[in-house]
């Protein structure tokens, strides 16, 4: 036993520790690493090889496709030339029609600051909405945005999308004076107020800040399918809100009513809903009224994206465990108090998963319109520019550049989703 | 004192309509069912109107009359002569072939990359998650539009197979890829090939017999008997001897090239090849979400669990994860397979001929009659997506957790 021993009879004892001996080559470093993670079975070797044999072609395939591109020649027989029969792309296309691909063909080109404005200030409005730390006096720039967008992308006079706004405005200022008395007439004033204002507006022909104003069938490329994503996202969301609760109600008709909306929109496909916006629904229109294609056609899509996100929505309530809904009774909330207090914000919560992927997928079908020849960016490459005899060919680079544009917005959109459940998970870890 | 909570009959005011929680929820209804009725009788007055201006009525006589226009794929006989109806069948089936190819395709693909996002091999685990990104993020019909330009702008054409020395070859000497769509090898069926397939029926019933008896002596003696092998050979055995012994009624007819184009077994266009395959890897990567997260959703404790109680790997895998993830990846999966269904309508984008394509395209313009075409539309995608939610509904409800 050491420690009985005296310790003058041992020639030596050690007082320190050893320093600990490196570990061997195979279980250190990037072998380790190796080793677990690409060859730790046979099979897995095999994967790995068989993956790296994969992604070798695809580098071999796409390099020299992508180094050897030309970005300055006007047509693709003169990237031909140029490159002599070598592989390589003709990203001139891109150079050339790059404005046609953002803002469509018969957007006035020194008017594009507009929409780019747009899209700029759709950050600002959107901020306070999708990060909750910021100061709430920003959500004033996301109420304004809509109207100001409008202006901004349609143009015209000023006069118009801010009596709209005005509108809104005055409804909400009868609403919140009447509503502490009688919820039934403050919401009566409220529509009454709205109306008077636009009828107002309506009366008032003034030019002010005229912007050249542009058709509706002169807008396309990728800023449609923003537009269009963007305005039926956020039309849908609180209609889809109501579709849920509707489905949940207790009131046969109400449910019955929501549940034949909600089923008859998820049956049939975006394509079919598109064609009613483009030849139907003018049958069920008086004859004298004339509304826009792209009007009909975010009807329709809003119509589509509402049925998808009442599910989704209804997915959140009944995922509530019945002790809040039975909570919040007992508290003496009434049915309204008790949503907007109590179910909504947790229901909302678990359904933003959900209600992204809907939002992801209603911005990809966005380019269904070009079936109903409206000039999205797949309807512009298909049309003008694959139709124009000098790029009469080109596929990769044109459709490339259009999924690299979906890709990024989506894959953000995403991104945002999954940082956003992190936030927002409130239980314990 | 109970008596003063209930307000006495009797005392009804107007108001109370609006105040009282009894009341009020008719009111509602009244409201909601009058804005609904009012609404139809709006759309259902301007319809009229519109109807009688332009002289047309709502009729389906057209369905009858000569369609006078081709298909460029034909399950069924059909000509130009034949009528509008049959243009519909015709495109309702080939609705239903694109969906059928793609759903299968999807499912092995997704099934395949889900389980590879779950692999220990880190290499595998990032190539999958590339393919489920960049699919799941970009547009369904840009993925048809390439996957077309593909079949059609870089396949090479029918004669470059031809001559001593040809700048194409036939992929193992059966199939063709051309710009004018793919050749494959088809079955000739002879005479007495209904009894081969009639014998290969007959022994799927037979290996599910022998399943059964397997697993019944098993739960009775604790005797474990061989299954895959068995089942494999009761499955191939009989067939390939009745070929034989029928003196193999059934042949492949190949592909061969004659004068300007491939002769022979069966022409896929390229639409359709486009569109099977942009929608399968597009639902795919889809499905492999939902594959993954299915496995995923299994908790550890129960492999655990299960490796405690003594059971082989593989074992816990059949009898304790599948079946519980199982549960979670169906009701998902088969709503990707309606998807594919109704996104199969992109079919007009490429030229594929299916039901969008003939009843919502060329009938619907030949004929002017947009609302009963787009009817019709409509209602055979909802008669396809209400029946799908039927079987799930009864498929949900059966694998429901008994809880008491």
């Amino acid at each position: 036993m050491p420690a009985s021993t005296p310790s003058g009879t041992k020639a030596f004892v050690r007082r320190d520790l050893l320093p600990p001996s490196a570990p061997p080559i195979g279980e250190a470093g990037a072998v380790k690493w190796l080793r677990e993670n690409l060859f730790s079975s046979p099979a897995n070797a095999l994967m790995t090889v068989i993956s790296v044999m994969v992604l070798g072609w695809l580098v071999q395939a796409v390099w020299p496709w992508l180094s050897n591109g030309v970005w300055t020649t006007t047509s693709l027989a003169a990237c031909r030339d140029v490159l002599q029969g070598e592989t390589g792309a003709c990203f001139s296309v891109l150079a050339e029609r790059w404005n046609q691909l953002l803002f469509g063909f018969k957007y006035p080109p020194d008017q594009y600051w507009r929409p780019a404005l747009a899209f700029v200030l759709l950050f600002l409005a959107g901020a306070p909405v999708l990060f909750f730390n910021l100061p709430r006096q920003l959500l004033i720039v996301t109420a304004v945005y809509p109207f100001l967008a409008f202006w901004l992308i349609w143009g015209g006079s000023v006069t118009v999308p801010l009596f709209a706004g005005l509108g809104f405005v005055a409804g909400a200022v009868a609403f919140q004076a009447l509503a502490k008395q009688a919820m039934a007439q403050a919401a009566l004033a409220a529509v009454i107020a709205a109306v008077v204002v636009w009828w107002i507006g309506g009366q008032i022909n003034a030019q002010v800040m005229v912007l050249q104003p542009v058709a509706s069938r002169d807008l396309g490329g990728f800023m449609l399918n923003m537009i269009l994503g963007v305005t039926c996202v956020s039309l849908s969301l609180p209609i889809g809100i109501l579709l849920a609760l509707g489905r949940r109600s207790d009131m046969p008709i109400i449910k019955w009513i929501c549940v034949i909306f909600i089923e008859f929109v998820r049956g049939v496909p975006l394509i079919t809903l598109l064609f009613v916006a483009n030849v139907v629904l003018g049958y069920f229109l008086p004859p004298e009224v004339t509304f826009d294609l792209i009007l009909r056609v975010i009807i329709m899509i809003t119509m589509f994206a509402s049925a998808y996100i009442a599910e989704v929505i209804r997915g959140g309530l009944a995922a509530l465990p019945k002790g809040q809904y039975e909570a919040a009774d007992s508290l003496g909330l009434d049915y309204a108090q008790s949503m907007r207090l109590i179910i909504l914000p947790q229901a909302l919560k678990i359904s933003i998963p959900g209600i992204v992927n809907v939002a992801v997928g209603l911005f990809k079908d966005t380019t269904l319109v070009s079936v109903i020849s409206m000039f999205d960016l797949v309807g512009m490459i298909r049309g003008p520019i694959q139709g124009a005899t000098e790029w009469n060919g080109v596929y990769w680079e044109l459709f490339g550049f259009a999924a690299l544009l979906f890709f990024i917005v989506c894959y953000g959109i995403s991104q945002y989703s999954q940082w956003l459940e992190q936030q927002l998970r409130t239980d314990h870890r | 004192m109970t008596s003063l909570t209930d307000p006495q009959a009797g005392s009804f005011r107007l108001s109370m309509l609006l105040n009282d929680t009894r009341y009020r929820s008719y009111t509602f209804q009244f409201i909601a069912l009058m804005c609904i009725i009012a609404l139809f009788g709006y759309l259902g007055v301007n319809l009229a109107a519109n109807l009688e201006k332009a002289g047309l009525n709502i009729s389906f006589d057209f369905l009858g009359s000569q369609s006078g226009y081709d298909i460029n794929q034909r399950p069924i006989d059909y000509n130009s002569q034949s009528t509008h109806l049959r243009a519909a069948v015709v495109g309702i089936m080939n609705t239903l072939i694109v969906a059928f190819l793609a759903c299968i395709t999807a499912t092995v693909l997704g099934v395949a990359a889900g389980i590879a996002r779950l692999s220990p091999n880190w290499l595998l685990r990032k190539l999958m998650a590339v393919y489920v990104e960049a699919f799941r993020n970009v547009p369904v019909l840009i993925w048809i539009l390439i996957i077309f330009s593909i079949m059609t702008a870089v396949m090479p054409p029918p004669n470059a197979f031809r001559g001593d020395n040809p700048t194409a070859t036939m992929v193992m000497g059966a199939f063709a890829f051309t710009n004018r769509g793919a050749y494959a090898p088809w079955p000739i069926w002879g005479d007495g090939s209904w009894v081969v397939v009639a014998t290969f029926l007959a022994s799927i019933v037979g290996a599910v017999l022998y399943r059964r008896h397997t697993t019944k002596v098993l739960y009775d003696t604790g005797r474990l008997m061989p299954r895959g092998w068995p089942t494999l050979a009761i499955l191939i055995l009989p067939a390939v001897a009745m070929f034989y012994i029928m003196g193999r009624p059934i042949t492949l007819d190949y592909p061969v090239l004659k004068g300007f184009n491939f002769a022979g077994g069966i022409n896929m266009l390229g639409s359709l090849i486009a569109l099977w395959f942009a929608l399968a890897v597009y639902t795919g990567a889809f499905i492999a979400e939902n594959v993954r997260a299915g496995i995923q959703a299994v908790s550890k404790g129960q492999t655990e669990a299960a490796a405690s109680l003594g059971l082989r790997p593989n074992r816990i895998m059949s009898l304790v994860v599948l079946p519980q993830a199982l549960r979670v990846i169906i009701p998902p999966l088969i709503s990707n397979y309606l998807n594919i269904t109704k996104n199969s309508s992109l079919a007009i984008a490429v030229g594929y001929m299916d039901v969008t394509g003939t009843l919502g395209g060329i009938t619907l313009n030949q004929t002017g009659r947009a609302i009963e075409c787009v009817l019709l539309l409509m209602a055979f995608y909802l008669t396809i997506s209400l029946s799908i939610s039927a079987v799930m509904n009864v498929y949900n409800n059966s694998i429901k957790l008994k809880e008491r």
